[in-house]
């Protein structure tokens, strides 16, 4: 689809339709050189159907799916229409004064229209876009109505807790407990879920643009961000907070569901592994030393450093959004750990056999 | 030394009210700072506070309100005219005072903008 519409915007590109060579205007028929002139007015309507098809995507903060993330595109929208209206009326003024009618009025009126269009004007303005800003934020910022989530933002990846009991506050850790998992979360549409926030050493930011504004991870402290998620479907997340080597492959997927699907997703979360403890795989993850780091409930692997991989064939991606979930991506980035995700904090195991390596990622495919 | 008025302008008549504006900043998030800390019970009502904030930038704005009148009222008695360019002590007091009405004009705003969460926020959020 990408190749499709670049092919529609370069010109030249293999597989764009060839035009015919460019003729003088004058030598055609009345209603050729209508056609003609058309031209350019439709490529700019390909080219503006092609921006703005930019805008919708799982990641836009302008095609929104949740509560904050429409009230911030309105306000965009709003802010970028009076904009256009005021530049348009600045620049025409500026033309009229310097280029139709100069030295129309005097020194006296170019001050009245400076006090007036420089300094009412702006404050008058100001004054209702701040108004109506801040009477947004006590309803985006009320009560939750759905589940408590617990996301600690670690280096380079989501730690992700579903039903926590806490409260957001300074000088204190993110709540134990609840349902563990990590770079995906799900929630329910139509509620308004709370997201604990907070990170065990360098800052981070939440930010999932199509649901709502950004929240940061700071350590020593947990901060509060409600969302209301109004449209079912997949989402990117992003950390917007530059945080070390690995910042622009800290992403993940969010994924909005019904209540009841959430329910039951949360629920099969809080399973054990359902495979069984003789597989190849899982004596070669033992014997390397991935539990050190890795959890995987209902085995005996229940390191803490690194994300829950109980459920990791679940998931839609892996490295943090960086790769697709498959078994030749989870092979690689056992294998090449650091080409695939360079400044991740898992050592590289490009040291195993090839079959090592593949009895590994074929038991980690199996955890569902 | 007056020059053709009662007050005579320096840089701390100038900045009277941008500190104003400075100290009213200060109390204003200063004092909800300190009653949400540690901002563990979000929901926690301000009510005190923002009467508090109410009091303060009604003072806040009456002081801004005389240093501008005050201003204003020197530079229009004594024939103040912009540019103020010539070099003269006359001409430099009537500078200072349409600066100080300027600078006035933004602090008050200023406040009144300082003041509006407090006037729409309920609580510790």
């Amino acid at each position: 689809m990408l190749v499709q519409r670049a092919a529609i915007l370069v010109p030249g590109w293999p597989s764009s339709p060839q035009l015919p060579p460019a003729r003088s205007s004058i030598l055609l028929r009345p209603e050729t050189r209508a056609v003609e002139s058309l031209r350019p007015a439709r490529h700019w309507l390909v080219v503006v159907c092609a921006g703005l098809a930019g805008c919708t995507s799982p990641q836009s903060a302008l095609d929104p799916a949740g509560a904050e993330a429409q009230s911030v595109a309105t306000l965009f929208w709003v802010m970028l229409v009076g904009a256009v209206v005021i530049w348009v009326a600045v620049i025409g003024l500026s033309v009229f004064a310097t280029k139709i009618r100069p030295g129309a009025y005097g020194e006296k009126a170019g001050l009245r229209l400076i006090v007036w269009g420089g300094c009412v004007f702006p404050v008058v303005v100001l004054t209702a876009l701040l108004v109506w800003g801040l009477q947004m934020m006590p309803v985006l910022r009320a009560e939750a109505n759905g589940p408590t989530i617990a996301v600690s933002a670690e280096r380079f990846w989501w730690r992700v807790a579903y039903g926590v009991e806490g409260e957001p506050g300074v000088a204190k850790s993110l709540p134990e407990g609840g349902v563990p998992s990590a770079n995906e979360i799900w929630l329910p549409a139509g509620l308004r879920s709370e997201f604990l926030i907070g990170s065990p050493d360098v800052i981070h930011s939440l930010w999932i643009p199509s649901i709502a504004g950004k929240m940061d991870a700071i350590p020593g402290r947990v901060n509060r961000l409600v969302v209301e998620p109004t449209k079912p479907g997949v989402y990117n997340g992003v950390c917007a907070e530059f945080c070390g080597d690995a910042h622009a492959q800290m992403a993940l997927r969010v994924v909005v569901v019904s209540p009841e699907e959430y329910e039951a997703y949360v629920a099969r979360q809080g399973e054990p592994a359902s495979v069984g403890a003789d597989d190849e795989g899982y004596r070669r993850f033992m014997e390397n030393g991935c539990d050190a780091c890795h959890t995987v409930r209902g085995t005996a692997a229940d390191g803490m450093v690194g994300p829950d991989l109980t459920h990791l064939a679940s998931r839609r991606t892996i490295a943090a959004g960086t790769l697709p979930m498959s078994l030749e991506n989870l092979a690689s980035f056992v294998g090449f750990t650091h080409r695939v995700k360079p400044g991740v904090q898992m050592p590289s195991y490009g040291m195993l056999a090839e079959d090592e390596i593949t009895a590994i990622a074929g038991w980690l495919e199996t955890l569902k | 030394m007056a020059i053709g008025n009662k007050t005579r302008d320096n840089l701390w008549t100038l900045i009277t009210a941008p500190t104003i504006w400075g100290v009213h900043f200060l109390l204003c998030y200063g004092s909800v700072a300190y009653g949400c800390a540690p901002n563990e019970n979000i929901f926690q009502t301000i009510s005190g506070f923002r009467i508090f904030v109410g009091g303060l930038t009604a003072v806040a704005l009456a002081a801004i309100g005389f240093v501008f009148m005050r201003a204003l009222g020197e530079w229009r008695r004594n024939g103040g005219r912009i540019p103020h360019e010539e070099d003269s002590i006359e001409v430099r007091e009537r500078f200072l005072e349409f600066s100080t009405v300027l600078l006035a004009g933004l602090s008050f705003i200023a406040v009144i903008y300082t003041a509006l969460p407090a006037a729409m926020m309920v609580d510790c959020r």
